[in-house]
């Protein structure tokens, strides 16, 4: 949506209503600042709109419009506990940061590093992620620089450890390379991400659309492109499609 | 009925001019019972090349709307691909315009012949953004691994009947499908649906188990015990079933980790990996059961492994309704208001719906709850930021939910990484090389099913 209004750090998009509202001093520890890590870098990825349910200001009746940035969990501190130090310890010259969150592990790697650490996860006998599960998409459209996300999850059969590689490449030159030669179970899973996402993965034998058909325009699962549907009328009352009814986020 | 590509005017598959090699190819629409037409058609210079036969995109079984790109030699496969994409039904994105809650019954609906698995994978990540997993009430639970466990059999049963319908097997097949009918039965006593249930939602479970309902569940497992040894004395040493099934799909333990093939294929090859030991949810860790493996790796091996399973499968349901019996009354929703949907269903003259007393109570009784009720269910509860991924051990292998949350009341994207959708690329590994007739049998062994698949 307005991605002029990325925040670099975690105040909210608009900060004249905030002021407006005695409710964050009232309540500090729904302001947003309290959300993150203490410590740890907060970066806004985008922001919620909404009309209910406001966190940090007093305003619930939707009319102000009711703006949240949306900040993910930060970055984590050595040490991590574990095994999470024995699989960073190798990876530590190779990644961006660590984010460990409800007990799991993510290496934000760049998409230079990629097929390095992954030969390095594959081949290494203390790490052995034999199984990679596939890659999925996301899309943050607030994120800018990283719009759009490659996430593979490895498992190790030997360690019975599980890990997350995330890889942020910006919408204006969607290129991560392919992990195909790396891990044959990649090719698919490629092939849906660039179907739905536009991701390009260089290296890929044949990098064609899997889900939809071949002459389908746009990448459907980004959030610029619309669900579709009609609205659908019933007893003299109209239905809107589920993207344009109200929404409480 | 057999069309040849200088005839045709439209062919939408393949229009003779635009064939790579410069309209040279010819296209046959072929219907049945006219290979010798094709034959004569070919002629003498063309029968050297190679024929690429289209296999769909139909329904070959009920396994879904799957398209066989084979390349063959005589009735030797030289390459085989796969088309997908039929089915797909753009669930992920729907999923990211409902509430949380309203999710899993997207996602019930993909894999549908295992719903029950693709709602807990989803209910699992859910329940870790959310930092309730030690919450979730111990009849929950054990509901949900009863449901779960009565699913794999369901679905072993219809890849094991489907399968043997495929190679000609029929007696499998209505064998199969009977017995399915009998978990399908159960599945509606609990859930009142038959399949697309969703009924493990965020926090617990919809609903308490109906009175009776244990009793029939013992009734199924000492039926079962009688009716699985059917499949055994069938099939097990049938030289018939054995000739179509042994050594073919072969997929050795290099092959399936290479390719990240998972469940029963990759138990085939001797290796027991199964996610209910290696990394256990729901509580499996507390229940006695074996892994199932075999060492063929083969299509025959998998069978073995499906029937084992459900075996094991049955032993779980035992523990489980003995748990059940123990905690009749416990709670199956989480305690926290904030997340446990507010009503309990009932069955009324004009099918389920909220129950008459949560009605009254809301209508009648209290302003506060008939607030909190709207709130819930219009706007659904909040999920702080973050993503989960919490796989679990489908009938098919890994099946495992990518959820991320913005903090909103739904989910920012929702990815299923379906085992179907992962083990039909092993396809062309299993079957290049063998006979046409032997791609059928070596699909049959993946088990995939097009919902899952296509999504």
């Amino acid at each position: 949506m307005n991605e002029e209004k990325k925040a670099k750090d975690a105040t909210p998009a608009g900060p004249e209503k905030a002021v407006e509202q005695p409710a964050v001093e009232q309540s500090p520890e729904n302001a947003p600042e309290a959300l993150g890590e203490p410590g740890a870098e907060i970066r806004a990825v985008g922001e919620r709109r909404g009309m209910f349910g406001a966190a940090g200001s007093g305003d619930t009746s939707g009319y102000g419009g009711l703006v949240a940035p949306v900040v993910l969990p930060g970055e984590a501190q050595r040490p991590f506990g574990g095994w999470f130090d024995t699989v960073a310890d190798k990876l530590d010259a190779l990644i961006e940061r660590v984010v460990i969150h409800r007990g799991e592990i993510t290496f934000h790697v760049h998409r230079d590093r990629l097929l390095e650490v992954a030969r390095l996860l594959r081949d290494d006998p203390s790490l052995r992620f034999e199984f990679l599960s596939g890659v999925s998409g996301v899309h943050y459209p607030g994120d800018s620089g990283h719009e759009l996300h490659a996430v593979y999850h490895f498992g190790s059969y030997t360690w019975n450890r599980r890990i997350r590689v995330e890889v942020g490449v910006p919408d204006s030159d969607p290129h991560v390379p392919s992990l195909v030669p790396l891990y044959p179970a990649a090719d698919w899973h490629e092939r849906e991400t660039w179907d739905m996402f536009g991701l390009q993965f260089d290296g890929h034998p044949s990098l064609s659309r899997i889900l939809m058909p071949d002459d389908w325009p746009g990448h459907p699962q980004r959030k610029d492109y619309p669900l579709g549907g009609i609205p659908v009328e019933y007893k003299g009352a109209t239905v809107p499609p589920p993207d344009q009814r109200r929404s409480y986020n | 009925m057999v069309s040849t590509g200088s005839t045709t005017d439209q062919d939408f598959y393949a229009d003779p001019t635009d064939t790579a090699e410069g309209g040279d190819n010819k296209v046959f629409t072929v219907t049945g019972q006219d290979w010798g037409d094709i034959a004569a058609g070919l002629g003498d210079n063309d029968a050297a090349e190679r024929v690429v036969v289209n296999m769909g995109p139909q329904h070959p079984s009920t396994h879904g709307v799957l398209r066989l790109i084979l390349e063959i030699e005589g009735e030797t496969v030289t390459e085989a691909r796969c088309g997908i994409g039929y089915l797909h039904t753009g669930i992920e994105k729907n999923m990211e315009f409902r509430t949380w809650t309203q999710g899993v019954t997207f996602c019930t609906r993909m894999d549908y012949l295992s719903p029950f698995f693709n709602e807990m994978t989803y209910v699992l990540g859910v329940e870790r953004l959310l930092d309730i997993e030690d919450d979730i009430p111990e009849k929950a639970q054990v509901m949900r691994v009863l449901l779960m466990e009565l699913n794999r059999i369901s679905s072993h049963l219809v890849c094991i009947a489907t399968g043997g319908m495929e190679i000609g097997a029929l007696t499998v097949m209505t064998i199969g499908f009977r017995e399915r009918e009998l978990v399908l039965d159960l599945f509606e006593l609990i859930t009142g649906l038959r399949m697309n249930h969703a009924f493990i939602r965020p926090g617990g479970v919809a609903q308490d188990l109906p009175p009776g309902a244990l009793d029939e569940i013992r009734g199924f497992v000492d039926l079962m015990k009688k009716r699985l040894p059917e499949y055994a004395a069938l099939c097990n040493a049938n030289p018939i079933f054995k000739a179509r099934l042994e050594n073919v799909g072969h997929l050795d333990l290099e092959g399936c980790m290479a390719l990240g093939l998972s469940g029963p294929v990759l138990r085939s090859t001797g290796y027991g990996y199964d996610l209910r030991k290696a990394q256990p949810y729901c509580g499996y860790e507390t229940y006695d059961f074996d892994v199932q493996t075999w060492d063929t790796a083969d299509s025959y091996g998998r069978f073995r492994v499906r029937l084992n399973e459900m075996w094991e499968s049955l032993k779980i349901i035992e523990q489980a309704a003995d748990r059940l019996a123990r905690l009749e009354g416990e709670p199956v929703m989480i305690a926290d208001k904030k997340v446990a949907w507010p009503a309990q269903l009932s069955i009324g003259a004009d099918g389920m719906g909220n129950s008459l007393d949560h009605i009254r109570h809301i209508m009648g009784e209290s302003m506060e709850a008939l607030i909190h009720h709207f709130k819930l269910v219009t706007e659904g509860f909040r999920v702080p930021a973050g993503q989960a991924y919490v796989p679990v051990e489908s009938p098919r292998g890994e099946l495992g939910a990518h959820v991320v949350s913005d903090g909103g009341t739904r989910p920012f994207r929702a990815h299923f990484r379906d085992p179907s959708f992962n083990n039909l690329q092993a396809m062309g590994l299993m079957s290049e090389g063998g006979q046409i007739a032997d791609v059928i049998v070596a699909i049959a062994s993946i088990d995939p099913v097009m919902g899952g698949v296509d999504r």
